[in-house]
């Protein structure tokens, strides 16, 4: 095996790793927040990439007026999820909660084929298709975009969440809500804004990677399970942890395809999500917690 | 313990004589379906309504039951008889071993390890093109035959897969009111309470998920005799979707609940025919309406309402 194919392997693995991540910070947001494991998440990134297809091919919308307007419309659509179903459900238990969430998913998944149809389309890369040469490996603009926006999303969130007080409230919602609520936090606006910005987060995965991809009604199941695989292997922390899960994610997925077999790529994530449930609930990184498990 | 003798028996007279009332035809076939998807909803309804444990993952086990039984019985050539509680064996053991670190998780984390377990099963169906035949599926499943009667028409297999279905129904009604059945309730409302009472809660949550993988498999052989052709269309996320709207819209915890969504979800798209592309939509909805408004599902939630409507039109007499 030569180094500029274990090269090109890694960088792909990169950038797919990268939208894991963004997937996978969703996931832990609204789970910090809430407690939930929001199973619709990866409809959000379905919405984000069919959104655009449709902001663009039949509205005829300029790119950069699209992607604003789908991360939007998407923002509202998990406004919505959150006020019609999550909220008003009188017995929160976590089957409930499962279901629910599930149930959502597939609506959202039905709705979107009823609206857009089966097929798969495309989106035009952001900067053309001129493809970068790095070290004997080569990359499209596009996977540049990909790491770009995702290190400008990371430190958006990161300011958000440390530098902010409804960013620092709703880590003191993660910490302990009833106490959080005690001292003045208003838990279920911040419970709104979790669904907020991981609806939020979600598009814009879905809305970058797409012109890699290509996108569907039905992607929204394997990006999302890929991104929870991310979260569990960063602890569900929502920082550098789940970043790190997601990359690590993307390059084994991507040196498996390569090195084994593509047909087993997707069942790599899933081994590795159960392995790690098996013996290290926790994340790879995170200190034993038995309330996790 | 009685009226429950009775109910069955007259649930039993019922199924029996269904196909007189039909004279064959092509509900016989949809029928037949609803039996293989009863037993299927009553295995994982043991799991999920009266263990309280959920998985996202039954239609792997399902699948398994129906490509082990399908390629020793087509490949090897053996006897069904004889493939069928072999392969029940087998997917019992192979549910057992990942039962324990698998059922040591909880809630939405137990969720997502089962619905990843049915994802990787569903792609080994898809890869090992050698033995399963990969994405085109698996044909030339013998019909199984007892002596010289070969179940091979929807009347024959009607009579065939009901017959393993009452007797399911009579086996989860004995458990459900024994020992197991109480203990499992107890595991149900509180792990921490049972184990104080002396119930072995993790022994038993495995136990139950083994039981409902042997019962999903045997549900899947049978499929696999009936429709002498499988592909793992049938076995995907989806199924196992469909298979928790069945329990949940019966209601958990209920055997004739189970009966009564396999059958709503089997029939309803036979129904709605022109409606095809919806059903994912109304799987969707459905589920999300039935835990907001019917947590108890229709066994529980139709009566109530009922009685709610009664008392408000007695209110308005008084």
């Amino acid at each position: 095996m030569q180094f500029d194919q274990l090269l090109q392997y890694t960088l792909s693995g990169l950038s797919t790793g990268a939208i894991y991540a963004l997937i996978g910070i969703g996931f832990s947001i609204i789970y910090n927040a809430t407690g939930i494991i929001n199973f619709a998440q990866g409809e959000f990134v379905m919405l984000g990439g069919m959104l655009t297809m449709f902001f663009l091919g039949l509205l005829k919308l300029p790119l950069w007026a699209a992607v604003p307007c789908s991360v939007a419309a998407t923002t509202v659509a998990g406004v919505l999820f959150e006020c019609l179903a999550i909220r008003p459900l009188k017995q929160p238990t976590p089957i409930n909660l499962v279901i629910i969430t599930i149930g959502g998913s597939i609506l959202i998944r039905g709705l979107s084929m009823l609206l857009w149809g089966k097929d798969t389309h495309a989106i035009p890369p952001f900067s053309g298709e001129e493809p970068i040469n790095i070290g004997g490996a080569t990359i499209l603009p596009q996977h540049v975009w990909i790491l770009g926006v995702t290190l400008v999303i990371i430190a958006a969130n990161k300011y958000y969440f440390y530098h902010t007080i409804s960013g620092k409230a709703m880590r003191a919602c993660a910490y302990n809500r009833r106490a959080a609520g005690l001292v003045g936090i208003d838990v279920r606006r911040m419970v709104l804004f979790s669904f907020i910005i991981s609806s939020a987060l979600g598009s814009v995965a879905g809305i970058i990677v797409a012109p890699l991809t290509m996108t569907a009604y039905d992607v929204g199941i394997m990006l999302g399970l890929k991104g929870f695989c991310a979260a569990i292997i960063g602890g569900m922390s929502g920082g550098a942890a789940t970043v790190v899960g997601g990359l690590i994610l993307g390059i084994l997925e991507s040196l498996g395809a390569g090195l084994i077999s593509s047909g087993y790529k997707d069942a790599i994530a899933f081994i590795i999500l159960l392995l790690l449930l098996f013996i290290r609930p926790q994340g790879l990184f995170g200190k034993a917690q038995s309330e996790r498990v | 313990m009685h009226r429950d003798r009775i109910k069955f028996l007259a649930f039993a007279a019922v199924i029996l004589a269904a196909p007189q009332l039909f004279h064959g035809g092509y509900l016989m076939n949809v029928l037949v379906f609803v039996g293989i998807n009863t037993m299927l909803a009553i295995g994982l309804n043991l799991l999920l309504g009266y263990a309280g444990q959920i998985s996202l993952g039954h239609a792997g086990f399902f699948g398994l039951g129906a490509y082990l039984s399908g390629i020793l019985t087509s490949t090897c050539g053996w006897n069904p008889w004889l493939a069928m509680p072999l392969v029940a064996a087998v997917v019992g053991a192979a549910a057992f071993l990942i039962g324990f670190p698998i059922l040591k998780l909880k809630g939405h984390y137990l969720a997502m390890a089962t619905l990843g377990m049915g994802i990787i099963i569903y792609i080994v169906f898809n890869e090992t093109v050698a033995l399963t035949g990969g994405p085109s599926g698996l044909s030339g499943i013998p019909n199984i035959s007892l002596g010289d009667l070969t179940f091979d028409n929807d009347v024959k297999n009607y009579y065939l897969i009901w017959f393993f279905t009452l007797c399911l129904i009579l086996l989860t009604q004995n458990l459900a009111d024994s020992r197991v059945g109480r203990a499992l309730r107890a595991v149900h409302d509180s792990e921490v309470a049972a184990q104080v009472m002396g119930i072995n809660a993790r022994l038993l949550k495995v136990q139950i998920f083994t039981l409902s993988a042997v019962i999903s498999s045997v549900a899947g052989s049978l499929y696999a005799h009936t429709m002498t052709f499988v592909s793992p269309a049938s076995f995907g996320f989806n199924f196992s979707v469909e298979l928790l709207t069945m329990v949940v819209i019966g209601g958990l915890g209920s055997i004739y609940g189970s009966f009564l969504g396999a059958a709503l979800l089997t029939l309803l798209p036979e129904f709605l025919r022109a409606a095809h592309d919806y059903d994912i939509v109304i799987y969707g909805g459905l589920l999300m309406t039935m835990v907001m408004y019917m947590p108890g599902g229709l066994v529980r939630g139709v009566p109530d309402l009922f009685r709610k409507l009664q008392k408000k039109g007695g209110s308005r007499h008084a």
